[in-house]
């Protein structure tokens, strides 16, 4: 039990995916500047995550070494391109703002570290939990990064207005940069910043 | 075991792929609507884009002689299926300014009525920008034909956040109002390299550029110089002046 506790909620504090990993930076840079396109995105890689580790997991034991990678890839690539195919199924408008970043899931390293490091090794339930896990963490900073963004980018959350907006009346003056995508890269500065104050044991050694 | 794993998944995407195509031509076709309703500046929120598109009027033009071909359904007919057929679509001559080597022979256009009068006319266009050829729509004002109410592209594969930006809509907003024609009815309208000065002579037929985007901007120069030009719907649009 602590084990598969352990693999679904270790990812979301203690072992980020991007605030201890610094990994899958790209693209938490790229949908984060409205909640609807972050929470779309979240669940798309929440879906490949878990469902390529539990995949790499049931055959780990037959994939020959040598081609292990493109083994990986090759699972990874098809989940992403039936997450693409729904998304323009039923949520056309979404994907078309997503545009290339459902595809560049296949190249977040969170997926394929994932494969690699814990799938290969652990048994099918941890494996799924294990890319859920991640999948969470993941979603938390591109929520928090979201929430920032949208707030106090466009005075809304889901689209819905919270701040009234001066160029329509009201008495907030949007901060422009935070629709840019550098943003996020301080907003992430910010989360780790504060994350790693609680969790002292995250601060890395100077030397 | 490699190949089982490839005849495993290529069924899954396969299945994906065959499966959600139906629904997935419905949402382009509601999408194709809806950039026209937006190139008219018919889009409202709340209300749905067929009800919408009730009040737009689809008609088939042969670009040649500009005259509306009655025989053709503009429902069916596909002007991209056209180019691909010999019978239905000619070659261009010389320098293609919009990138495209033949094009169809007959052209969708679209008109909006208000109070019984010809408000609106949208023209389909398409060029190629950088990486993909950029599908659009423009809305001329049928008062003088040459003042932009709306310039949208609904499909292409520019770089995003750089030519990708041609679907900024404070950039779109630019294209409002702009003059397509000059005085002897030359194409004038074009996007321009950094930003347009107001008040200098010309600007009216300017915009300004993408920032990072040469060959996207000028793509879009380009293939509004062929559709709105003599080759393109030309003839069309002098049959409406008269």
């Amino acid at each position: 039990m602590g084990k598969s506790r352990e693999a679904l909620l270790g990812p979301i504090f203690n072992q980020n995916p991007i605030a201890l990993q610094i990994l899958g930076i790209c693209s938490a840079l790229a949908v984060t500047s409205k909640l609807e396109t972050a929470v779309t995105m979240c669940f798309a890689v929440i879906f490949v995550t878990a469902f390529s580790g539990a995949s790499v997991s049931l055959i780990r034991n037959h994939i020959p070494s040598s081609i292990r990678i493109i083994v990986q890839m090759t699972i990874i690539a098809s989940l992403v391109i039936v997450v693409d195919q729904f998304l323009k199924a039923y949520a056309f408008d979404m994907s078309k703002q997503l545009s290339v970043f459902v595809g560049l899931i296949i190249t977040n390293c969170i997926v394929m570290g994932r494969a690699e490091a814990f799938a290969m090794k652990e048994g099918v339930g941890l494996s799924f939990l294990d890319g859920v896990g991640n999948g969470l963490g993941y979603s938390i900073i591109l929520l928090f990064v979201g929430v920032i963004r949208e707030l106090f980018g466009s005075g809304q959350l889901f689209g819905q207005e919270i701040l009234a907006m001066a160029s329509e009346g009201g008495w907030y003056v949007p901060n422009g940069l935070l629709l840019l995508p550098p943003s996020a890269f301080f907003i992430i500065g910010g989360f780790i910043w504060i994350l790693r104050s609680f969790k002292t044991d995250q601060v890395e050694e100077e030397g | 075991m490699a190949f089982s794993v490839c005849v495993v998944f290529s069924v899954l995407v396969c299945t994906a792929a065959v499966t959600l195509r139906p629904i997935q031509e419905i949402n382009k076709l509601l999408d194709k609507k809806k950039n026209i309703l937006l190139a008219a500046g018919l889009m409202e929120e709340g209300k749905s884009i067929d009800e919408l598109f009730a009040a737009v009027e689809a008609k088939v033009v042969d670009l040649a002689s500009g005259e509306y071909v009655a025989e053709v359904d503009p429902e069916t007919y596909e002007q991209r299926e056209a180019v691909k057929d010999p019978s239905l679509s000619v070659e261009i001559a010389g320098t293609a300014l919009a990138g495209i080597k033949r094009r169809a022979k007959y052209a969708p256009v679209y008109l909006v009525k208000k109070g019984g009068a010809l408000d609106r006319v949208i023209l389909p266009v398409h060029g190629k920008g950088l990486w993909s050829t950029l599908y659009g729509f423009i809305a001329l004002d049928t008062k003088d034909l040459s003042t932009i109410k709306g310039l949208v592209f609904y499909e292409h594969a520019e770089t995003p956040g750089l030519g990708g930006e041609v679907d900024n809509p404070s950039w779109k907003a630019l294209w409002r109002n702009k003059i397509a024609f000059g005085a002897s009815g030359d194409v004038r309208i074009e996007v321009i390299r950094g930003s347009v000065v107001p008040g200098r002579p010309g600007s009216q037929h300017q915009v300004d550029g993408l920032s990072g985007a040469t060959i996207t901007s000028r793509g879009v120069s380009g293939l509004l110089k062929y559709w709105l030009g003599p080759a393109g719907f030309g003839p069309y649009l002098d049959k409406m002046r008269t």
